[in-house]
């Protein structure tokens, strides 16, 4: 009962920050509205008992993520995009493909039957999630971090200035 | 446990058709990438509550996440070097604007 | 005295006198709370005294002496003070990030209280990711000073929040990387655990014998993570005026001055818990009230080094502190990263391990004070080329 109020109270709270995204004209308030998103899907991986989870989503989203893009916002003044409107000619079209695809898929996962089963999370959940990554996972892992490098390096070189 | 799956799952599908609206119907280039982000966290919850639902005890939701994660800031890193480029030379990142390629 | 049955038996108490279960629960919970915030805003007023005074020291000054015996007063008349300021918000100011900026600054340091056990079990969420959770809302702080510095709509704060963010993401890599050997070396991310693993006696048993340059490493990050002085960049007056919180004035500067005295606490007290073995110390393990004793002792021993630290010493460049984070600090801490996991895993009886875990330690702290000594003393010659210049191929 107090898992589906507070359910209830984050998902809400959760869905009007990201419509505030959405619609924001000033990005800098989109993006105060996003670092409150993340925070709600934080609380609700709190809810869901992963609490690991919530905490990188704190460090990468927040520290990081958000972070990089305010920054981003903040270094270039017509970023703000205040003069010029914030949709562009085919918002009514993507607002109806909005409705459409939320009815679509709600209903198929309404309809879904999905086999639920009520079992405890493992004590070691994290020491579980660290040798799935040096275990099972080592590949996917491994080029995780490739990617990671590859985007650090390939970031750098695009942003620098060039003075030729 | 009280919470039905079916609620986070038409919770993320809704964050997920918001971000997806944004990244159709947003001008400016910082907004679409926001709603990417929007997205991607649509796409985390999904697989959190997938994981705490039907396989508690396979730690592999949570791992799948972990990539989400680096991906989505992988894409962030470059999506925001690309525009300070474009901005750079443009003076815009407003995406119409953006068309050289079309003429 | 046993803490944690003080608490059992006011739970047992409440229950007692007929008050339904959930409701205990609640009047804990916010019981917890506020003795957290009485307790942390009454030692940010202590702190603003302590520091103060220990910075009149070592200038060779008194330091507060007029309102109270020994200035003990003095924070409370400076509060006071900055009570019965105007409050100004600029006229251009966004007025809810500018209003949100100094809560956030405070609540989230707040939040850090939460996780630092403060004697054996007496921690406020004794949760398993707890050196996660120092990271994950350490960075918050972040996030204030750029809302802060953004919605003024001034240049000198706008320029302020630039190196927020530059000084304070690229510092949080050494911290976490300290932290994450000290968490490789335990296999915990629990402060507590952490901390009960440091025994011992006379301190034999903490991590700063074992992993003294991890500490060094911490230590010089944390000054930066703390915007103290030689790395206080954010807010160099003689640059740009005061950085992020120039045009707050009041109560909501105060409370920026608030977040900066217990982020230093904090900072200190997470040193502690991680090399100074917390709360360890004689008869501790009897008493669990004289491991409070001992944590804060040592806490406040930690603090007078931070202000020592910052009572002496110049202020660097932002380019030289960039480049030092980025190229002496970052892999300072990858290598000993690499070098504790490789000798963790050879195997060896602890002892020995521990023995070979503190060579490396002292053999790659001198190994990186050799070559920054080179690359200093390379271009002294050259006084026009920059030390620790950016020196990045043209295309």
């Amino acid at each position: 009962m107090v898992g589906q109020i507070l359910f209830i109270f984050i998902a809400v709270v959760t869905l009007l920050m990201a419509l505030g995204v959405v619609v924001a004209r000033n990005l800098f308030h989109a993006a105060l509205f996003l670092i409150g998103v993340f925070f709600g899907i934080a609380a609700l991986f709190i809810l869901l008992e992963a609490e690991f989870l919530a905490m990188a989503q704190i460090i990468i989203y927040i520290g990081a993520i958000a972070t990089l893009i305010v920054f981003a916002i903040m270094l270039s003044k017509g970023m703000m995009g205040r003069e010029s409107g914030a949709y562009n000619k085919q918002w009514y079209f993507a607002g109806g493909a909005m409705v459409f695809f939320f009815g679509l898929v709600s209903w198929l996962l309404v309809k879904m039957p999905f086999k639920t089963i009520s079992a405890q999370v493992p004590n070691d959940a994290i020491q579980q999630i660290g040798s799935g990554f040096v275990g099972h996972y080592v590949v996917p892992f491994e080029v995780a971090s490739v990617l990671l490098l590859v985007a650090l390096v390939g970031a750098i070189m695009l942003a620098r200035e060039r003075n030729s | 446990m009280t919470v039905p799956l079916s609620w986070y799952l038409i919770f993320a599908t809704a964050l997920f058709s918001l971000g997806f609206f944004g990244v159709l119907s947003r001008r400016n280039a910082v907004a679409v990438l926001m709603g990417v982000e929007l997205m991607l966290n649509a796409v985390n919850v999904n697989l959190v509550a997938f994981w705490r639902y039907l396989t508690p005890t396979d730690l592999s939701g949570q791992i799948f996440v972990v990539f989400v994660f680096t991906v989505a800031a992988a894409e962030a890193a470059v999506g925001l070097a690309l525009m300070i480029s474009i901005y750079r030379t443009r003076k815009t990142i407003n995406i119409d604007e953006i068309n050289d390629l079309q003429h | 005295m046993d803490l944690r049955a003080l608490g059992e038996s006011f739970i047992a108490m409440l229950e007692n006198m007929g008050i339904p279960e959930g409701w205990v629960l609640l009047i804990n919970w916010v019981l917890g709370a506020l003795a957290v915030l009485v307790v942390a805003l009454l030692l940010a007023i202590f702190l603003i005294w302590y520091e103060r005074k220990i910075a009149g020291r070592v200038q060779d000054r008194l330091g507060p002496n007029r309102v109270g015996p020994w200035g003990l007063i003095q924070p409370f008349a400076d509060a006071l003070k900055l009570l019965t300021k105007e409050d100004i918000t600029p006229d251009k100011a966004d007025r809810i990030t500018y209003n949100l900026a100094p809560i956030i600054a405070v609540f989230h340091i707040l939040m850090l209280f939460l996780v630092i056990p403060f004697a054996d079990k007496v921690v406020g969420a004794n949760i398993n990711v707890g050196v996660l959770f120092l990271m994950a809302f350490g960075a918050l702080g972040t996030l204030a000073m750029l809302m802060a510095g953004w919605s003024s709509r001034n240049k000198y704060a706008l320029l302020g929040g630039f190196r927020v963010v530059a000084q304070l993401l690229s510092y949080e890599i050494p911290v976490g990387l300290a932290m994450l050997t000290v968490v490789m070396l335990r296999g915990s991310m629990n402060l507590n655990t952490i901390a009960q693993g440091q025994g011992g006696v006379f301190g034999l048993g903490w991590y700063v014998w074992i992993l003294p340059a991890v500490f060094v490493l911490y230590f010089v990050a944390a000054l930066a993570e703390g915007e103290r002085a030689p790395f206080d960049l954010l807010e160099a007056e003689s640059e740009i005026v005061a950085g992020y919180n120039i045009e707050y004035s009041a109560m909501k500067f105060a409370w920026f001055y608030l977040a900066f005295f217990l982020n230093t606490w904090v900072l200190s007290a997470v040193a502690v818990t991680l090399f100074f073995g917390g709360w360890q110390g004689p008869f501790a393990a009897q008493l669990p009230i004289l491991g409070v004793f001992y944590f804060f002792l040592k806490v406040f021993i930690m603090f007078f080094v931070f202000a020592w630290v910052r009572a002496t010493f110049p202020r660097l460049r932002i380019d030289q502190m960039m480049s030092f984070c980025w190229k002496a600090l970052v892999p300072m801490g990858l290598a000993l990263f690499l070098a504790v996991a490789i000798v963790l895993k050879l195997g060896l009886p602890s002892a020995a391990t521990n023995a070979l875990l503190f060579i490396v330690n002292v053999v790659i702290l001198f190994a990186t004070l050799k070559l920054l000594g080179n690359y200093t003393k390379d271009l002294s010659h050259n006084k026009n080329k920059r030390l620790f210049a950016p020196e990045l191929p043209r295309l």
